[in-house]
Order: structure tokens, then sequence, then C-alpha cells
């Protein structure tokens, strides 16, 4: 059972002022490990409870299912209740679920190395696969995911890759390496971008330099941020909100880009994906169930529901993100140059990215030093 | 010591100071719960530790401000320093003779032209950061022009002169404003005066209306440099990323590095800084 004792060692300042309390106990609880209870043991799930007393609390991004979800779930699934609620990145997910005690959230939708992060902290219920049929939907490969081997505590939703996008009928030869963005020829001078949010922005230069996208070694990161500071004269921007549209602009002709958001089915300009030759990241966005949720059963029974093939092609067909779902992705048309076509097998070519712990101030401090150069 | 407080008029000094509390009231509430008391807690973050989440490990550490002093962010609060510096000299060569136009003008094109400095504020802010990407832009609409004149297209965009543009785009208006109050009040008198006694409009100027309008001088620049100061939004729209100012990094640490205690300590290095400004102002502004 996982509590935070937010009164422990607060602050004298905020303490002298009354309200201050209340503010700290939403505003910035503590979540240390210490405090949480030695692993305990997966509490027995009824499988025939009544799910019609349950209600259900979900944590997801805006727009990443169908607007109707509610209703459908709740007609299919006869639960009392389903409540979401919207957060815009990771982070804003972790300190819903992290501070102030109980969250009363039962399942979130993070990536994968928050999942572990999370599962490593001792806040998630393992995934009672009995309780899940339709996990058999998923790809093979989708139960080998490197940081959860077997689902054990996470199920896939979306999943994807980094690489490059770019203009076809601008580039003089398309893009095959990660040094095409880190060293641009002479025609992409100041048309390159590479992505700010700090694991993205070092991933081109770790696999340049043949290093994990997970490496912790100040020498690596050091070298990274070498190649990655003889680069930032010759790029546009850093950004990774509005790359797709500096590439149809034609203000950009590569850009570092997530697959989802490269726009190749763009009907006026010519642009193509491609995963460079020194191999790139595997991004995983998954569904977890949190210990605390009271509403176990139902839970289950909503994954179950989401893996369904004809509610989870729903992401593909409207998001386009590919699906780890072969019974839904067997069911999506893909339009030509579509990046739903990438293979399984090629996106576990990449490496899924792990949560670095205290590690990852390194990665902060790189951030900080490319960008103040 | 003895008061008799019987020998005091007590009751209607009590019933004004009730009257003043109630009215005081909802101001005072409103800067304890929504000012002092969030500044209380950034102020206590700065000597804990970081959660692996975000939020705060209630231990105790120094280690927050002995990295304020790392090379790496002190250059960041210089940049921060130099880019709003200039923001603000800009602003206000600008934002002076601007103001001083609209004061000599008629009742009624004052007016209009104190709306028309307004009127970009009826914009959203971001939307008008974006239009100077439009403007300055490689294949942009500057350029376009240049090009037509068949010049060469020049890099306008993604560096910290564009950073600047933004800002002082941005804040020209908080600028002029106060330089129009103080110059519109200014006696005319003072200026004849001045004229009949053999001055030159330039001695005028500099002798009896620039030093008359020192106050309203300061004001403008605080209100130009301490948004300026701590902003991030512009920096990386037109700085395409590659410009920080503390405002950036105090977004990253809590955004993207759930680095609240840090990011606090930048926070409260930002606060002391615009302090030290303030009081400056207060001083200059008293013997003005």
């Amino acid at each position: 059972m996982f509590r935070t004792r937010v009164t422990r060692r607060l602050p004298a300042a905020a303490a002298a002022a009354g309200l201050a309390l209340a503010v700290a106990a939403c505003g910035g609880g503590s979540t240390n490990s210490a405090e949480t209870a030695p692993q305990a043991t997966a509490a027995q799930l009824n499988p025939n409870a009544d799910l019609a007393k349950q209600s259900l609390m979900v944590t997801v991004w805006d727009g990443y299912t169908p607007k109707e979800l509610q209703d459908m779930v709740k007609k299919e699934l006869k639960i009392s209740k389903l409540d979401i609620t919207i957060h815009d990145t990771n982070e804003t997910a972790m300190t819903k679920l992290t501070t102030g005690g109980d969250s009363g959230i039962d399942v979130a939708f993070v990536s994968g190395q928050y999942a572990q992060a999370l599962n490593e902290q001792n806040l998630l219920e393992p995934i009672h696969a009995e309780l899940i049929p339709n996990l058999s939907n998923l790809y093979p490969e989708a139960t080998q995911l490197s940081y959860d081997k077997g689902n054990k505590y996470s199920v896939p939703y979306t999943w994807g890759t980094t690489g490059i996008c770019y203009r076809s009928d601008l580039v003089k030869t398309p893009p095959t390496s990660w040094n095409d963005l880190l060293k641009p020829p002479a025609w992409a001078e100041k048309k390159v971008t590479l992505m700010t949010t700090e694991r993205w922005l070092a991933l081109p230069a770790l696999k340049s330099l043949g290093y994990s996208v997970n490496t912790a070694k100040d020498d690596e990161i050091a070298k990274a941020k070498e190649l990655l500071l003889a680069a930032k004269p010759h790029l546009l921007a850093f950004d990774d909100t509005t790359f797709g549209d500096r590439l149809i602009k034609g203000e950009a002709l590569m850009v570092e880009a997530w697959d989802g958001w490269c726009p190749t089915t763009d009907a006026k300009q010519n642009i193509k994906f491609a995963v460079p030759k020194e191999g790139s990241d595997l991004w995983v966005d998954t569904m977890v169930i949190l210990k605390s949720s009271k509403n176990k059963e139902a839970a289950h029974a909503f994954i179950n529901y989401i893996l369904d093939p004809e509610v989870h092609r729903w992401a593909a067909e409207n998001i386009n993100y590919k699906v780890p779902n072969k019974a839904a992705m067997d069911k999506v048309k893909i339009a030509p140059g579509s990046l739903l076509g990438i293979k399984p097998a090629q996106l576990l070519d990449g490496e899924a990215i792990f949560d670095l712990g205290q590690a990852s101030t390194k990665f902060t401090r790189l951030s900080s030093e490319i960008q103040a150069d | 010591m003895k008061v008799s407080i019987e020998a005091r008029p007590v009751s209607p000094s009590r019933g004004r100071r009730l009257g003043a509390f109630v009215f005081l009231a909802p101001g005072l509430t409103y800067l304890i719960v929504l000012l002092l008391v969030p500044l209380a807690l950034v102020l206590s973050y700065t000597v804990f530790q970081r959660g692996r989440f975000g939020g705060v490990v209630y231990e105790f550490t120094g280690e927050n401000f002995a990295r304020l002093f790392d090379p790496l962010y002190l250059s960041v609060l210089g940049t921060s320093l130099k880019i709003a510096g200039l923001a603000t000299l800009i602003a206000l060569l600008l934002g002076y003779p601007t103001a001083y136009l609209i004061a000599q003008l008629p009742r009624k094109w004052k007016t209009i032209a104190l709306v028309a400095i307004v009127l970009p504020f009826w914009t959203n802010f971001i939307i008008r950061a974006y239009a100077w990407i439009i403007l300055l832009s490689g294949p942009g609409l500057v350029n376009s022009g240049l090009q037509a004149l068949g010049l060469e297209p020049v890099e306008l965009l993604y560096n910290e002169g564009a950073v600047v543009t933004g800002l002082l785009y941005s804040y020209l208006p908080l600028m002029v404003l106060p330089l129009y109050a103080a110059i519109e009040k200014l006696d005319p008198q003072l200026r004849e005066a001045s004229a009949n006694l053999g001055a030159s409009a330039f001695t005028t100027f500099r002798k009896v209306t620039l030093p008359l309008t020192v106050p309203g001088v300061m004001t403008g620049c605080l209100f130009v440099f301490v948004p300026s100061f701590g902003n991030f939004v512009i920096p990386e729209i037109l700085g395409g990323g590659k410009t920080a100012m503390v405002g950036n990094l105090i977004r990253t640490e809590f955004l993207k590095a759930r680095d609240w205690p840090f990011g606090s300590t930048l926070a409260l290095a930002l606060i002391a800084v615009l302090l030290v400004l303030l009081l400056a102002q207060a001083w200059v502004a008293r013997r003005a």
C-alpha cells in the first residue's frame, strides 16, 4: 500500500502558514521509496466480481483514445462510471500518480520507461493475464519489450520509433545515417532540426557513436555533447513540436522525428521517413494498473476492452500510431507511404528507452549545456 | 507607560478600522494565498532533494545553491541579463520619442494613438510570436522581398537578435504607456519658461523634460525588463531553442527534468535579481 506522509519534516516556513499544509498536500508530496511497503504479494482478484459496483478513473493523453470511449466502456463493461482525466506529458502523469497519497486513478497511460520506473517504486499492480484474454491479440514481439518482458506490469497501447523525416523532392541524397543530421551536407546547411527533449536530443549523437541510448557513462555523454555542440551551428532549430510543419513549408529539409509525427501522407509534399543505419529507439506507450486501485477487476476488464481489435484499431486509423495488436492491425487499411506499415520485427531492432533514475540529471545537464552554448 | 485608552475617541476609529479591514480583506487574502504561500513553498523547496518523479524529498541539502554558481548557470543568467537589457534599452530609445509625440497630439488623436499602442495586446501572445516566424524565416516575407529586389536572403530567425526583436515587440507598449503618463502630466509652462530664458529645445529637453520624467523612464524599463528577463516562450519560438534564458531553465527543471528543488532555486535567483532592480528603481525614483 502506497502512502506519502507529507508532514514528515515539513519545512518550517510552510508549516507557519496554516494554508500551506493544504497546498503542500496537493502540490508537493514526498516520494520516498523507503516509505513504501515491502514487496506485497499480488492481490487475489475475483474473475466474477460484479463490475457494476466498480468505477474507473483513467488518466490519458488528450485525443489518445476515442471521444466516445466513456459511453462505449460503460455500455460494454457495465461498470458504474468511467472518469477520464487528461495529462499533457508523462511528467504531469507522474506528478498526479505520485504526489499527495492515493491519486484515485485506476489505470494510467504512460510511456514504457515510466511504467518501468513506477514498477520499481512498487506502485503497479501485476497484470493478471487470466483476466485479459485479448492479450493473445498482441504481436509476439509486443510481449518481448525489454523493459517489461512478458507484460508483467504493463500492456502496450501504441509503439514506434524515431528516425529522420525528410523532403524526398528537395534532398540531394536520401538520409541514411544520423550523421546526415549531425554533420549536414552543404545543401542542408541550416535546414535541419533536432529534438529538444533531452533523451531524444542525445539519441542521434549516442547512436552515431555506437553507444546505448540508456548510457549513464560520463565519458560517453561527454562525447555525445561534443558532437551535438559541433552540430549546433549547422542546425535550423531544436524543435519537437512543429518539425512536420517546417518540412511542409520547406523551411527544413531533414528533421529528427517520431514516426507518428512525420507527415508522410501529406498530399502536397513528398515526405519520407528513414530509420538510420546506426539504429534508433523503440518507444512504447503502455497501460498500467495502479496498486492503489480499488477497482482492479474493472481495470483489467478495461484493458481487455481496449485490446479488442475493433477498439484498438481506432488509434492506428485516427491518430496514425502503430498499435502492437496484430488482430487490430490486420483490419487497418494502410495507405501507400504510411508509416503504419513498419513491421514489428523492425521496431524491435530499436532500443527501448529506460528510466535512468538519478542519472537522468546528466541528460538534463547535457541539454542545458547544448542550449546555453 | 500609562496611556489612557479610554480618553481616545474609540468608536469612529474602530469603525474606520473595521471598514478598512473589510475592504482590504479580499486583496490581502489574494496576496497571502496566491503570492506569499506559494513563494514560501518555492523558498522551502530550495533546500531539499529531488524526487524521482518530481516533487520533493524532504531531506536537507545545500547542493542546489552550490549548483547555482556552476559556470553553466551563471552564463545563462548572463545571457538573460544581456538579452533583457538590450530589449529594454531599445524599447526606451523607441518608446520615449513615441510617447513624447503622442503627448503633443490633439486630444482626439491622442486616444487613437494610445489605442493603437495597446491594440497588439488584443491578440494572443503566442500567435504574435509565430507571426514573426512568417516574417523572418528563410522563405519568409522579408527574405522573399529581399530576393525580389535581387538581394541575398539574410538569416534573421533563430538567433539572439530574433529573441530581442520578439521581446521588444511584445513589451514595447509597456514602455510607452508609463512614459506617456509621465510626459503628459508635465506642466507645459515649465518648458515655455525654459525657452523664454533662452534655452534651446535640446537644452530644455535635457534639463527640464528628461529629469522630470525619470520616474516614468524607470517604471517603463522595469515593465519591459521584468517580463523579458523571465521569458521562456520567445526564446523557444523565435530563438529556435538555441538560446537559453533563465525562464527556459526553470521550465525545463520543473516540466522535463522533474527537478523541482533546483527549479525553485533558479526561480529564487531570478526573484533576487529582480528585487535588486526594484530597490534600485525605488532609490533612483526617490532621488529624482
